[in-house]
């Protein structure tokens, strides 16, 4: 085990992927000789070389494309947009091109590809640079979408991603690429698909994803002990395929379940999780579904602000007491 | 240019004919089966532009790539894809080359390098810039060809995927198919530039290159000098080849919007299979060897129609298939 920070696992995780095939390539802006605007990327040219690290114009089309066309001809492309928000530049590359070739050819094609990108706020960036996307990509047949919480799960699932035949959005929290944890050193996999739990409850099941998921630890842990409701925290890390077998279980033990989401209200992930409770569970519920979002607004900038509208550990607090009262 | 033209083998003159005359036969009976009410849907025809599949088509490699648009069955064709797989496809047969699940505008074949027929427009570009890159990585001089409109080189992706392949000295050929309209608008209307990709090729530090898209030893060869100069690594090229399409743009189009006289003069004149019948005959072609090529294309259409007739549509479970590599549309435990 070694202590890394979130952003330093990132690139132990593409440079294990790197050494371990040389199919394996890795483009995007900044990406190379500067080791990325996050510092996520530092040292793989040195060690990789030009030829499988290789920066881009600001081009998102281009790059997006590119890993598209390489993936479908024999590599395994790590791309990255460096914030999500510009996927929306190359939208129609990722949901119309990579999500659905397969599907139309008839399986002629496999995309084993992954597009990285730093998604959420905390960085007071504003509107343009803190949006949390993941429910844009989860509403396309033909991705798939992992958003990891910890440095030892960012490792392990962006292996697990690029091993993947299928193509990948892989959501790096940018309010997490300072937090540290023990990484596993050596091959280090996580499987896609596999919700987390991080602690076990009697009262209400709680289901929070990425940069959410250490406040609904601390909300459990202060609803613990401040308030004698005991949670269980589920860290859902992949959106697609969900682990509804994980979330169902502690569900129907609980009988209670509250998301966590940094995205705006409709339609983010919280949503489907609940309709697909209130379809499958419905008998096994002591009380309401309750979800707990960012509101349905653009992010302000200003800090006071936009701490405001994220979902706290305060909010997750009264929002749990509220439902388990 | 033209020694090489002159030079051009026998065998090499009656392959493009031979390849033209496919294109044109099988999208003629896919137009016949529109009348019958047997391609639902839309399809969008390539009649009149059959010189530019064919004369890249013959002057690929085997495992080069194509990429090509909605309006590509004849791209599609001339890699060697079968006819009835085509048709079946446009009727949504069970013996269509995706089974039915992609349609007219979505041919492809990797088996034969046909690595997709895209409908958006432009999406194509930078997707063929990436099988290039991949052709570079893996060192095996493969040379993707990429097919789009003129309409195409107004949207965003063009410029960036020409950037990039140039920035990058990548193995891929840009043609872009100059048929005067984009839809229904000229594309005179709405370009900035008389000819809307050769104009540009200086913007990427790419010679400009214009050619008569409807005469087939043209195209052959300046595609013959594209794709060596790709496979040299010597980089990207831009070709803007200059063409007409006989029929509207789409199946519901009667295309009104074009003038009788520029319609009429580009069948009657600048037809590239009756031209290139007649210079074949003054090169001393015997006549009886073209015939032979026309009756045996005529036998290939019949029974490819007949094929794809005969299949039965796709079992509609497939609809629930291959979302994901393991065969699934399975999104949840
Ligand atoms: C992004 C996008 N915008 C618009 C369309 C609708 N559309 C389909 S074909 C077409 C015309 C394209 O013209 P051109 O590139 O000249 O190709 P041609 O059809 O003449 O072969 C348009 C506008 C589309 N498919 N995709
Ligand atoms: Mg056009």
């Amino acid at each position: 085990m070694a202590q890394l920070s979130y952003r330093e696992a990132v690139a132990a995780g593409i440079a294990q992927e790197l050494r371990r095939d040389s199919n394996v390539v890795f483009i995007g802006e900044d990406i190379a000789s500067a080791g990325g605007v996050f510092k996520a990327t530092v040292g793989l040219l040195e060690e990789f070389g030009p030829k499988r690290v290789r920066d881009c114009p600001i081009s998102e089309q281009a790059i997006i494309g590119a890993a598209m066309g390489a993936a479908m001809t024999g590599l395994r492309p790590i791309a990255e947009i460096m914030f999500s928000d510009f996927l929306a530049v190359c939208w129609d590359i990722i949901a119309n091109q990579i999500a659905k070739t397969r599907y139309m050819t008839n399986g002629q094609f496999s995309m084993p590809l992954v597009i990285r990108t730093a998604n959420g706020a905390g960085s007071r960036f504003g509107a343009q640079h803190s949006q949390s996307v993941e429910n844009w990509a989860m509403a396309i047949p033909g991705l798939k979408v992992v958003a990891p919480s910890t440095p030892a799960d960012v490792k392990g699932l962006l292996a697990a991603a690029v091993r993947d035949p299928d193509p990948v959005l892989f959501f790096e929290q940018k309010s997490l690429y300072g937090t540290k944890g023990e990484v596993p050193e050596g091959d280090h996999v996580v499987p896609l698909g596999k919700a987390k739990v991080l602690r076990q409850g009697d009262d209400v099941t709680i289901v929070a994803l990425a940069a959410m998921v250490p406040r609904a630890v601390k909300a459990a842990e202060t609803l613990h002990s401040e308030h004698g409701i005991s949670a269980t925290v589920i860290d859902v890390r992949s959106l697609v395929p969900l682990d509804t077998t994980t979330i169902f279980e502690s569900v129907s033990a609980t009988g209670r379940l509250v998301t966590v989401e940094e995205n705006p209200r409709l339609c983010g992930w919280g949503a489907e999780l609940s309709s697909l409770v209130a379809e499958e569970l419905f008998w096994d519920l002591e009380g309401p579904i309750v979800r707990v979002t960012t509101p349905h607004i653009p992010l302000p900038a200003a800090d006071s602000m936009e701490d405001a509208v994220l979902p706290s550990v305060e909010r997750i607090v009264d929002s749990v007491r509220r439902l388990a009262d | 240019m033209n020694d090489k033209i002159q030079n051009l083998k026998q065998d090499t003159r009656l392959k493009l004919y031979r390849s033209m005359l496919e294109c044109r036969q099988m999208e003629q009976r896919a137009y016949d089966l529109f009348m019958q009410n047997l391609v639902k849907g839309t399809s969008h025809l390539g009649l009149g532009q059959e010189a530019i599949a064919a004369g890249f088509g013959v002057a690929m490699r085997a495992d080069d790539y194509t990429f090509c648009t909605y309006r590509g069955h004849n791209h599609t064709l001339v890699r060697g894809v079968s006819m009835t797989g085509i048709l079946g496809e446009l009727m949504g047969r069970d013996c269509g080359l995706m089974r039915g699940k992609g349609g007219s505008m979505h041919l492809t074949s990797v088996e034969h390098g046909v690595m997709g027929s895209y409908a958006i427009i432009g999406a194509h570009l930078p997707i063929a810039a990436g099988a290039a890159w991949s052709a570079q990585y893996r060192g095996t001089e493969q040379v993707a060809v990429c097919f789009f409109g003129d309409g195409t080189t107004n949207i965003g992706a063009f410029h960036e995927a020409l950037n990039f392949s140039v920035v990058w000295s990548l193995p891929v050929v840009f043609v872009c198919e100059n048929n005067l309209y984009m839809e229904y608008t000229p594309i005179g209307d709405v370009t900035a530039v008389a000819n809307p990709a050769a104009d540009r090729a200086a913007a990427y530090g790419l010679e400009s290159i214009l050619i008569d898209g409807n005469d087939v030893d043209v195209v052959y060869a300046t595609a013959c000098k594209a794709l060596e100069r790709a496979r040299k690594g010597e980089g990207p090229s831009l070709i803007e080849a200059l063409t007409y399409r006989h029929h509207g743009h789409s199946r519901a189009d009667p295309g009104k919007y074009r003038p009788d006289e520029e319609v009429a003069m580009w069948k009657e004149q600048r037809d590239p299979i009756s031209n290139y019948r007649a210079r074949l005959l003054e090169l001393g072609i015997a006549e009886a060897d073209l015939v032979a090529i026309e009756t045996e294309t005529d036998e290939l259409v019949d029974r490819a129609t007949e094929e794809a007739s005969n299949s039965p549509p796709p079992p509609v479970e497939i609809a629930m298939t291959d979302v994901w590599a393991d065969g699934s549309s399975s999104w949840r435990n």
